[in-house]
């Protein structure tokens, strides 16, 4: 079997094993859109009642709940490690780190996007979003952020899962790199749902997938170096 | 039928530690140990409380970076190659290192897909250590001596030249005491060197090569329990 192929044995392995444990305690899950939806609301509230002004303010609010939502996310696929040293076993199976990142990257971005589609759906609801025609394109800006910040999520919370404050770190070197992502997920979303079919759309959202690009390649060649002793 | 299984054996010496240093804080914990362990051997290591123990068990686990010295395991150094040197150990921990909300069998699945075995490996290793009948159960409702034995059985699932057990004794009853000496009798009659943290020798007694001692982050005594040097082909009883 070629060494690209146990490495990708490694990552499946890996993100099944998130996705097993996730599933079984459940309690990440909850706590994570019980998080992301109570933001929704307070957004809601704080907005008031002009139905402009709300849905002018949703695609904001709604990457706002997903970050804050999703850091939560990303400290807890860490957690799991921790508790009982199986983070010490993780690092000590031969092969390429980079397997590790590519599991943990893949379970988290199957978390953050059930997350995200129950976090959108609320916000259609709650903001009175109106879906534009061309949705796919919506569907397009919103797998990429996902990607932009999963990326980011997953390669700084292995950081942060080295230091005893790591619930503090991980906001504190995750939100200053984000803020492009999150910059360009948000415009391209607004001129999406604003009825901006080709214009500003499409330059965010090339911007988007460029940092998703940039930021992956860092991540994976980085990522030995972040969780080796 | 042994389960035990390891790579065919090397003539480089399984531990080449010289001059190994490591301090946390201020407060150095190793200061300048030496010791070499030839493949097959099987040497307890004993010493006080925070005698450094655990410590040399992880710098050469590659879990610790040595701060001064250099270590070798079946060739290859712990801050060089630790790449290599992690596909020859097998490491044995205080903690289990297991995923609570797992079952016992999913433990050993994940471990033998980040191991390249198989699953029937996985069967293979749960029946070893008597664990068979309750591998469906989640880990979380183990007791200690059960996380133990699963524990053991994922070091089943490695190809060892040389086993780093950190008090493995612990929580395990007389079958396990037991259980965990006819492994590394098989292990060592493969070839395969062991160093084994103890607090006492008793459990592994008529199994040990030979003892050291640790004191004051040094090696204080060596004391040989048998007449004739390990050798890799040499059968245990």
């Amino acid at each position: 079997m070629s060494t690209w192929r146990h490495e990708w044995r490694r990552a499946r392995a890996i993100a099944w094993k998130d996705l097993t444990a996730e599933r079984r305690s459940k309690a990440g899950f909850n706590a994570v859109v019980a998080l992301a939806v109570t933001i929704l609301v307070m957004f809601g509230f704080a907005l008031g009642p002009d139905a402009q002004v709300i849905r002018d303010a949703a695609p904001g609010a709604i990457w706002l709940a997903v970050l804050f939502a999703g850091v939560l996310a990303f400290n807890r696929s860490y957690q799991v490690e921790l508790d009982g040293s199986a983070l010490e076993q993780l690092i000590l199976y031969p092969g390429g780190r980079r397997s590790i990142f590519a599991g943990k990257l893949l379970a988290n971005f199957a978390f953050v996007a059930l997350m995200l589609a129950i976090v959108i759906t609320v916000g259609i609801v709650l903001f009175q979003v109106r879906l534009p025609p061309n949705w796919p394109a919506l569907l397009v800006i919103v797998l990429l952020g996902a990607i932009g910040l999963v990326t980011l999520g997953t390669f700084y919370a292995a950081m942060a899962s080295r230091s005893r404050a790591r619930e503090v770190l991980l906001p504190l070197l995750l939100f200053p790199m984000l803020v492009p992502v999150l910059l360009a997920a948000v415009e391209a979303t607004k001129a999406l749902l604003g009825g901006n079919l080709m214009g500003d759309a499409s330059a965010w959202g090339r911007l988007l997938a460029a940092f998703d690009v940039v930021f992956l390649a860092a991540a994976f060649l980085a990522f030995e170096s972040v969780i080796e002793v | 039928m042994s389960i035990v299984s390891s790579p065919s054996p090397s003539m480089m010496p399984a531990i080449d530690a010289t001059g190994v240093a490591r301090r946390f804080g201020a407060s150095w914990v190793l200061r300048g140990l030496t010791l070499r362990v030839e493949p097959g051997e099987v040497v307890g290591l004993l010493g006080a409380n925070g005698s450094g123990k655990s410590t040399l068990l992880r710098i050469l686990a590659t879990l610790l970076r040595p701060h001064a010295g250099s270590a070798r395991v079946c060739g290859h150094d712990v801050v060089v190659a630790p790449g290599r040197v992690r596909e020859s150990v097998g490491y044995l921990g205080h903690a289990p290192g297991l995923y609570d909300d797992l079952t016992a069998r999913e433990n050993l699945t994940f471990a033998a897909a980040m191991l390249d075995r198989d699953e029937h490996d996985a069967d293979r290793a749960l029946e070893r250590v008597g664990l068979l009948d309750v591998g469906a159960r989640p880990v979380r409702g183990f007791s200690s001596g059960m996380q133990r034995r699963l524990a053991i059985a994922r070091l089943l699932l490695v190809r060892p030249r040389l086993l780093l057990l950190d008090e493995p004794y612990s929580n395990l009853d007389a079958s396990g005491v037991s259980l965990m000496n006819s492994l590394i009798a098989e292990w060592a009659s493969a070839g395969v060197a062991a160093l084994v943290v103890l607090h006492e020798d008793t459990p592994a007694a008529g199994l040990l090569d030979r003892t050291v001692s640790i004191e004051n982050g040094r090696i204080e005594s060596t004391r040989r329990s048998r007449v004739e040097p390990a050798s890799p082909m040499a059968v245990r009883a």
